[in-house]
This record gives structure tokens, C-alpha cells and sequence, in this order.
């Protein structure tokens, strides 16, 4: 399988590799340039000293004869401590000097120093021959000056600039690519940024994209937008079936349950009385199961996006409470409230909180025997205790990690409609907000209790 | 003891034979046995056995186990067995500065760093070829017989205005070297003439005065402090000061127009075949300054930068290719040229 | 009780209508808003039942005109959507209450009667016998000095001998009125809320007798 190509790699990649050649280019340039401008220097005292040599040249009773100048010599040792040789030629005849001193590129032009490079007594140098006439006969004489040096200080000067431009080198390739590994990733911002907003997104979010995005970017967020526009149109269109066909389920399940109240009312034989009442129940239970289903899949969704509302827990409660009483009141149950004075802030979203409170409620009045409490209380601490118990069968012997799990249904409750979603829906409800759910027996005698924990946000 | 003595004279005796046959001229050879041999430092030396023995014993105390051969020549042997003799030595130390550079130039002087590098100034070494261990002033020597103290002149000027005012009384009694034969003479004379034009009428007016040549600084001391001879110019300042501690009758004069300081060298030759004790002599010598007795006893003043920055009238001869032009052939035969028309004169 | 119920599917209304008449309410029905608006002219209503999917219109438009118009008849809607935030916006429109179809009618009436006792409405829907007189919203049950408030099965099931004192009602039929379909209710059951209904009456003109082999019925004290 090919790996996936990173856009920022490869960026960071072509920047670095032309910050190499860049840095070796210019490591190159300067060590050339350097050295070359260090051999014209030594050329240049080589040249100097040649001169002043062959400047120093006279004729003696016909002789060529030469008052070597002390600066000649000197000159050379003025910028380093390199080796110095010389030989002086009379027609080719050596007058003075080292006579073992080969002059290869011998001059042919008077006063235009003729350089070479040889090996001369282990070493390589550097030659520089001047051609000069000195009028001792009738003919003159050809005086070849030559004067050599080692390159050792050349040497050391050429290696100083390399290690020297070799340093400045990597040092401007370190920071280039260190720079370029920042361009990367600030070419990449708005992509990454780009991602993150869509990211961030719950999956209901499908409004377009409007985050500043380079123009490079502009057709992809294009295609982005439309693709979303096109989904957005497809889940509402689901959405709005979904709805319908609810309503449209649920108006017949209405009408075929009241007619089978009717006709319960009607009918006097205990069995078929008990039919309907089989029916009625299997009615229920799927609009239950439906009701449940609906409210799990909203948590779901809303706790992608979890809004953060101010809002009062207990009036919150005081509401869900109200809404169920006339529920509980049919089996004579007592939905207590143990609030706290006042207003009890929280931030969070209301209608998850709702449809938590309300499932743990509905799962407690459908447990609880008839004439009995369910109580509702808010224990403020480190965190939220919100904790529903009532005096129903309890839990039993079941596991609590098993009761949140979708569609688990407690081991007892065979004879209750329910779906099991109830808990389910409570603890993602809580999980969604940062905190838990437990479940525990209730302390006070028989039944169960369940309690949203919740911190502070 | 008396049998090593004579082993050792011997071995000396031998020596000079084997020297004669191999052309250089030998003036003295010893060899300073380490308690247990373990290596030989064979040195070939200009220095005097009474001048570098405290260096050599000194040496053996600190590294035992090393014998010491030392031999002693004149500058110009010295040279002639390196350089054309290709003879075999670990070390050769010399107050020849130019003859020293030429040696290393050529290609006949091994590279090495001494340990303590950094603390000598920069121009004590040269290509890390020759290393400089002594500063040595060229000073005039004069005789009590001929002048109080303080009395003699103290410039080259003022010493040529004396000598023209009393022809008389120095005629015969002037003594400086015979550059043709000393090549410590010789440099000086080259590095005199290079520094100023007074050093020809100096030396005109000495050869009118009959003046003396000799080889060596001992001599001439001698002969002033005896009162043979008046005044004696460029004469080895480190000799002049020892021999001052022993013997009475002379003065020595630093002239405040300029003094020459030569430098005494050290260089490890190319055929060096004991390069771990040379090397180990080359630190030993380089670092004399810190063993100031045996500054004393040797009485070689050692490399000294403060000293020089003391007195501005000091001026070291440089290391370079410059000390190689007054041993240019056409070079020498012309200042010996000059220098043989100024002081040789044939007495009427 | 008079119930207005708006409801366009006719087959839902009629077996609304029906089983509402069962347990002696009387109900009108009207399929649209116009329809509905029409017999509110011309009736007072104890309740309104509401749908809100009409051919002629949202039911939440009607909800939001009753209440600009300061008709403070209680509404009850019976909607076919279950999301919670859907039952909120309900509220918020200015329903009193709301129920999901399918729904329970022992549940509708629980709600219809705390819709009524909250809005303190319907204080004369009342039945009184032998100087007994039981108020079916709150479930006070008054005679001579003394005064008690029912819990809601003794309310639900006095309310069926009051309904029709002297008559015979069976177990099974007891038993139907008192328990919702999710109860699993027994014979037992009737038996011990009888006992307790028998001792709320004590000292009444109303007492509850055993007429065995076929149930029970209330007869003056």
C-alpha cells in the first residue's frame, strides 16, 4: 500500500533540499573564491619579490652580479612561515640561489612574472619567474628571477575558510530548514485550521465552511460545501421522513389502542379481555421502544455539540418532576423532591439533562410498586449528585457496568415494558457533560438508585 | 671514576678522529651517562660544555634514563654537518639564527609543538621547525684600564667620534669578531649593517685603528679584561655576563642606539632517529625561563618578552626568509667584500 | 366533563370520542381549526384536546391565538412527536400539558384532571350522595365536618360508584377503571382498596357493600 503523501513533508522536503544546495553552492563559492583570492595574495608577494630581486640585478666588469635585497626575502615571511627558495639564472647558468630549482613555465616576456606549481624538496610550491635583460655585453645576458614558496599557509588558510564557510554553511541550512519546516507548516495553517473547524464540527453541522481560506484552498472548500449542502438536503429530507413516518405510525397506533380500550370496556370474557390487553401492552411497548430510540439517538447527536446554557437544575427538575406526576399518580406513587433552596446554577444542555431525568424517572415509576416514593434529590459538593431512588425491586444481583449498555435490560424486570435505553441514555447524558452515572442500591431499604454525578464546568 | 674518565676521553678522542674523517670539525665531544641507559640524545651544540652541562644534568634528573651525546662545533660546522654531511644527531642547537633558518627552510628540521607553546611568544618559534630557548645581546666589552665606570661611550655615534678623536690611544686595542670565521660574527655584522649606515664608518674607522679579530667571545673578553685590548664591540652578552661573575678588569656596555638580540636555537633535525627525547629536550629548553637556577648556572639569559618590551633599544632578530639573503653566495662574497675593505687594512 | 377534541384523522377521533363517552365525559370533535374555532363560539369547554398536524393549519398557531386571545381554556396536545425538544416548544407555545400517541387514557385523564386542579378551573365538577361529596379533580372527599383528600386509584375507583350509586359494578370491571393497562392487577387488589375506601366513608351517608358472587355497590349508610 503507498503511503499517504504529506503535503507539509513534502514541502519541508523540497525547501531543505534547495537549502542544501544552496549551502553547499555557496560552501563551494567562498572556499574557490577565498582560495583563489589566497593564491593571488601569494602570487602577488612572489611577484613583488621577483621583482625586487631583479630590480637589484646590475653588471660588474661585464658580470651580471645581483645585491640580493633583504626585503625580498623578508616580504615573504611578512604573512606566514612558509619555506622560501630562489635561484637566479644567468643564461641559463646559475648565478646564485638553489640551483636544483626547476623553472618550468619560464617567462618569455620581459618583466611578466610566469607562475607554476611544483614539488620541490617534498613540498609542493608555488614559482614565480621573471625575465629580465641586463646589458653586461654587447648581446645582454637573459637573467631569469625565480622565487618559490611553499603553499602550507595557503593550506592552512583555504582549510580555515572551509571549516569556516562549511560552518556558516550548515548553519544557514540548519536555519533554513528550520525556517522552511515553519513556511510548511504556516502554508499548511489554514489547511490544518481548516480541518480543525470541520472537525470540531458535530455531525449535525453541516452549514458551509467560511473559515478565511487561501484561494489555492477555495475550490476544495467549494467541492467541501456543496457536498455538505447536498448532504444537509439528504438528512433533512431523512429527518422529515423519519418524523412523518413516526407520526404516521403513531396516529394509527393511537387510534388501533383506543379502539381496543373500547372494546376492552365491551367485552366480558376474562380471556378475551386479556387478548387485548396483550395488545394494548405490545402498543406500548413499541411506542416506548420508539420514544426511547428517538431520545437516544438526539443525545447522541447533541453530545457531539454539547451546548454549555446557564441553566437551574432545579427548576429543571421541579419541571420533569411535574411532567411525570400525573404518571406516578396512577400508581399512587410520590415523586418527592429534595431540592435545595433556590436556584441551583449549572451549565449544560437542558433538553439532554431532560431527556436523562426523564428516562431515569419513567425507568423508575415503571419499576416501582404502587404506593410508593420516588425521591429526587440534589446534593451539592465537590460535584452535582443528582440521584433518582425509589423503592422498587432494585438492581438485584446485576452488573452495574452491564446496565448502561444499550438495550440491557436488568434481569428482573421480564414483566415491564421498557426497552432497556433508559440508563443508557442517562449515562451518555452524563459522560457528555464530564461526568458519570451510578448505580447503587438504595441505602434506605429496598429499591435502586441512580445518580447523575456531575462536575462543575 | 677515574676509569670513566678515561673511558670518556677516549670515546672523545675517538670521536674527534671519526669527526675529522666525516669533515666537520669536532672542538669537544662528552657523553653524560644516565644511571641506566635506556636511550641515547645525541645533541650537536655551539654552546660551551661550562655553559649547557647544568642544562644536560639538569635534563637527566628529570628524565633518567637518558645518555646525553654531547657534541660541540663551531656555527658553521654545525651547518656543514647537517646540512652537507647528513650527519646523525637528535638535536641541534645553535646561536647561528640564520644558518638555524636555513636548516629548517631546507627541509632539514622535523615539525613539533612543545608542550608549552602557549606561553612563548609568537616569534620564539618558527614553522614549529626551530625553537628559540635564549635571548642573547650583542654588547660592547670595555676595560677598566681604559675607561671608569660610566665612562664609556654609549652610542655607536659616540664611540665613533672617540675612537676618531684618539687614534693613539685604541690603535691596536679595539677587538671585534672575524665575521669570516665566526658565523655568530657575521650575523651580527649582517643584522648591524641592515640596521643602520654607522656600522660601515664603525667599521672603517676600526680598521684604521688596527683592530683585532677574533673567533670567539671568550677570547676577546679575556684580552679586555686583561686590559690587552680597550673596548671589544659585539661580543656575546650572555659569555660577557658570566665571565663578569669571575673575573674583574671589564665593563660591559649596552649601547642605547640599538642591540642586537640573537636568538639561540633548537631544532630537532630531519634524520633525527631519538625523536621522543629531542622532543623532550625541546620542551625542557623552551621552558627555561621557569628554572631560574639554572639561568644561573648556565648563565644563558632565557626567551623573554617583558624584557625586550623593557627596553626598546633591544631589537630581536626576526625569524624569516629574511636570514637566508646574507647567506646568498653572490651575497656573502659582497659583504665579506666590503667588510674586508673596511677592517683589513694592511698596517703601513 | 365537556372535551373539545381537534383531531383531522376521523378513525383516531371516532374511537376517542367513544372511549372518552365511556367513562361519561362529553365530547365534540372538530376536524380543523376553523371547525374548532366555531364550537368554542358557540360552547364552553372544560378541555381541549389538540393535534397538531391540521389540514388547515398548525395546531400551534391555534395554541398561540387561544392564548393571545386570553382563553385560558386548558389544552391538553396529543402529538405524534416524542422528541423531548419538541414537547418543550409545546410548553412554550402555551400548552397546558401534552401526550404522545399512542396514549393510555387513564394517563390523559390523570393529566386532564392535574391540568384542572393546577388552573383551580372545574371546582363544581363534583358529585355529591347521601351528603357525600367527592370533587373529581382534586379527589376531596367532604362530609358533615370532615374532609379528606383521596390518593388517585380510591379517587378513580369512588368515582365509579358515584357515578351510578346502588349499581353492581364487578371486580373485573373495577378492576379495569382503577388499573392502567401496564399494572398487572389482581382481584386482590380490589379488595384492599375497597377496605380503604370503606374506611374513608366511615361516618359518611355512603358506605360500599359486598354483593357477593357479583361485586360491589354503594348504598346509603
Amino acid at each position: 500500500m503507498r503511503q499517504p503523501t504529506s503535503i507539509r513533508k513534502r514541502l519541508f522536503y523540497q525547501l531543505a533540499a534547495v537549502a542544501a544546495v544552496l549551502s553547499l553552492a555557496f560552501v563551494l563559492v567562498v572556499r574557490g573564491v577565498a582560495s583563489q583570492a589566497a593564491e593571488g595574495t601569494q602570487d602577488d608577494i612572489l611577484a613583488a619579490s621577483a621583482t625586487a630581486i631583479a630590480d637589484s640585478l646590475s653588471s660588474e666588469q661585464g658580470e651580471v652580479t645581483l645585491e640580493l635585497p633583504y626585503s625580498a626575502l623578508s616580504m615573504l615571511g611578512t604573512i606566514n612561515e612558509d619555506r622560501v627558495f630562489y635561484r637566479v639564472t644567468v643564461n641559463n647558468e646559475t648565478l646564485t640561489g638553489y640551483a636544483d630549482l626547476p623553472v618550468t613555465n619560464a617567462p618569455t616576456r620581459l618583466d611578466t612574472p610566469a607562475f607554476s606549481t611544483e614539488i620541490y624538496r617534498g613540498d609542493e610550491v608555488r614559482l614565480t619567474s621573471i625575465l629580465r635583460r641586463v646589458s653586461n655585453s654587447a648581446t645582454g645576458s637573459k637573467v631569469v628571477v625565480t622565487v618559490a614558496q611553499t603553499r602550507s599557509g595557503l593550506a592552512a588558510i583555504t582549510q580555515r575558510i572551509t571549516v569556516t564557510a562549511t560552518g556558516v554553511g550548515l548553519l544557514f541550512f540548519l536555519l533554513a530548514t528550520t525556517l522552511s519546516l515553519l513556511a510548511a507548516t504556516s502554508a499548511l495553517r489554514p489547511l490544518s485550521r481548516m480541518t480543525g473547524a470541520v472537525t470540531r464540527r458535530g455531525p449535525s453541522d453541516l452549514r458551509p465552511v467560511t473559515e478565511d481560506t487561501p484561494a489555492e484552498l477555495a475550490p476544495l472548500v467549494g467541492a467541501l460545501n456543496s457536498f455538505m449542502a447536498r448532504l444537509r438536503s439528504s438528512l433533512t429530507r431523512t429527518e422529515d421522513l423519519i418524523t412523518e413516518a413516526a407520526h404516521r405510525v403513531r396516529t394509527p397506533l393511537a387510534t388501533v389502542r383506543t379502539q381496543a380500550e373500547v372494546t376492552h370496556r365491551k367485552l366480558n370474557k376474562p380471556e378475551h379481555k386479556q387478548a387485548i390487553r396483550d395488545m394494548i401492552r405490545a402498543i406500548d411497548e413499541s411506542s416506548r421502544s420508539a420514544g426511547q430510540i428517538l431520545d437516544h439517538a438526539m443525545v447522541t447527536f447533541r453530545a457531539d455539540s454539547l451546548a454549555l446554557d446557564p441553566l437551574d437544575l432545579a427548576a429543571l427538575i421541579t419541571e420533569t418532576c411535574d411532567r411525570l406526576a400525573p404518571t406516578a399518580d396512577l400508581k399512587d406513587i410520590a415523586l418527592l423532591r429534595k431540592l435545595p433552596d433556590g436556584p441551583v446554577p449549572f451549565k449544560g444542555d437542558g433538553i439532554m439533562l431532560q431527556a436523562a431525568l426523564h428516562n431515569i424517572l419513567d425507568n423508575a415509576i415503571k419499576y416501582s410498586p404502587e404506593d410508593s416514593d420516588i425521591t429526587v434529590r440534589i446534593e451539592v459538593n465537590s460535584a452535582l449528585h443528582l440521584s433518582i431512588t425509589d423503592q422498587g425491586r432494585g438492581f438485584g444481583d446485576m452488573d452495574f457496568e452491564s446496565l448502561t449498555t444499550r438495550y440491557a435490560r436488568g434481569a428482573n424486570v421480564g414483566d415491564v415494558v421498557g426497552s432497556g435505553l433508559g440508563l443508557t441514555i442517562a449515562d451518555e447524558v452524563a459522560r457528555a457533560h464530564g461526568g458519570r452515572l451510578e448505580l447503587s442500591h438504595n441505602k434506605e431499604g429496598q429499591g435502586a438508585c441512580v445518580s447523575l454525578i456531575l462536575p462543575y464546568v | 671514576m677515574r676509569v670513566a674518565y678515561f673511558a670518556l676521553r677516549l670515546i672523545t678522542a675517538l670521536s674527534m678522529w671519526a669527526g675529522a674523517a666525516s669533515g666537520f670539525e669536532i672542538e669537544d665531544r662528552q657523553i653524560y651517562n644516565a644511571a641506566s641507559e635506556s636511550s641515547v640524545l645525541r645533541i650537536i651544540s655551539t654552546a660551551d660544555r661550562a655553559v649547557f652541562e647544568p642544562i644536560i644534568f639538569a635534563f637527566q634528573q628529570a628524565n633518567p634514563g637518558i645518555s646525553v651525546d654531547y657534541t660541540i662545533t663551531g656555527t658553521t660546522d654545525l651547518m656543514k654537518a647537517i646540512y652537507e654531511e647528513n650527519a646523525a644527531f637528535d638535536l641541534a642547537i645553535s646561536s647561528a639564527m640564520d644558518l638555524q633558518t636555513k636548516l629548517a627552510n631546507d627541509g632539514f628540521a622535523r615539525s613539533y609543538l612543545p608542550t608549552n607553546a602557549a606561553s612563548l611568544p609568537d616569534w620564539a618559534i618558527w614553522r614549529d621547525q626551530l625553537f628559540a630557548f635564549t635571548q642573547e645581546p650583542a654588547v660592547m666589552v670595555v676595560s677598566d684600564t681604559y675607561f671608569s665606570q660610566g665612562a664609556a661611550p654609549q652610542t655607536r655615534d659616540a664611540l665613533i667620534a672617540l675612537l676618531r678623536a684618539n687614534p693613539e690611544k685604541f690603535r691596536g686595542r679595539i677587538g671585534t669578531y672575524d665575521v669570516r670565521r665566526s658565523g655568530f660574527g657575521y650575523l651580527m655584522a649582517t643584522q648591524d649593517s641592515r640596521t643602520s649606515e654607522t656600522f660601515w664608518r664603525l667599521m672603517e674607522v676600526m680598521g684604521r685603528l688596527d683592530a683585532q679579530l677574533y673567533c670567539c667571545s671568550g677570547e676577546m673578553i679575556a684580552d679586555v679584561a686583561s686590559g690587552k685590548l680597550a673596548l671589544a664591540y659585539n661580543v656575546l652578552g650572555s659569555y660577557a655576563a658570566s665571565e663578569l661573575a669571575t673575573t674583574d678588569g671589564f665593563q660591559i656596555v649596552e649601547l642605547t642606539d640599538f642591540v642586537n638580540v640573537m636568538l639561540r636555537t633548537v631544532l630537532i633535525p630531519s634524520n633525527a632517529t631519538n625523536v621522543d627525547d629531542a622532543q623532550a629536550m625541546v620542551d625542557f629548553l623552551t621552558a627555561l625561563r621557569t628554572r631560574p637556577d639554572l639561568v644561573a648556572a648556565s648563565g644563558l639569559p632565557p626567551v623573554d618578552a617583558t624584557a625586550l618590551q623593557d627596553n626598546p633599544a633591544l631589537r630581536p632578530i626576526r625569524f624569516g626568509p629574511g636570514l637566508l639573503v646574507f647567506l646568498d653566495q653572490l651575497k656573502e662574497s659582497k659583504f665579506l667584500r666590503s667588510w674586508e675593505n673596511s677592517i683589513v687594512q694592511e698596517t703601513p | 366533563m365537556r372535551y373539545l377534541l381537534i383531531e383531522d384523522n376521523l378513525k383516531l377521533a371516532g374511537a376517542v370520542v367513544e372511549r372518552l363517552q365511556l367513562d361519561g365525559h362529553a365530547v365534540d370533535h372538530a376536524d380543523r381549526l376553523d371547525a374548532a374555532t366555531a364550537c368554542m363560539d358557540v360552547a364552553d369547554y372544560d378541555l381541549i384536546l389538540l393535534d397538531i398536524m391540521l389540514p388547515d393549519g398548525d395546531g400551534r398557531d391555534f395554541l398561540q391565538r387561544q392564548r393571545r386571545a386570553e382563553k385560558r381554556t386548558p389544552v391538553i396536545v396529543i402529538t405524534a412527536r416524542s422528541a423531548v425538544s419538541d414537547r418543550i416548544s409545546l410548553l412554550d407555545l402555551g400548552a397546558d400539558d401534552y401526550i404522545t400517541k399512542p396514549f393510555d387514557f387513564a394517563e390523559l385523564e390523570a393529566r386532564c384532571r392535574a391540568v384542572l386542579r393546577r388552573q383551580g378551573g372545574a371546582a363544581d365538577n363534583q358529585k355529591t350522595f347521601e351528603g357525600t361529596i367527592l370533587n373529581l379533580t382534586t379527589g376531596e372527599l367532604q362530609f358533615g365536618d370532615s374532609s379528606t383528600n383521596l390518593r388517585n386509584r380510591e379517587l378513580r375507583l369512588l368515582e365509579v360508584f358515584f357515578a351510578a350509586p346502588g349499581q353492581v359494578f364487578s371486580k373485573s370491571h373495577l378492576i379495569d377503571r382503577m388499573f392502567s393497562f401496564s399494572d398487572e392487577a389482581s382481584e386482590n387488589a380490589i379488595e384492599v382498596y375497597v377496605a380503604r375506601l370503606r374506611k374513608r366513608l366511615e361516618g359518611s351517608g355512603a358506605r360500599i357493600e359486598t354483593v357477593r358472587g357479583l361485586g360491589y355497590r354503594m348504598i346509603a349508610a
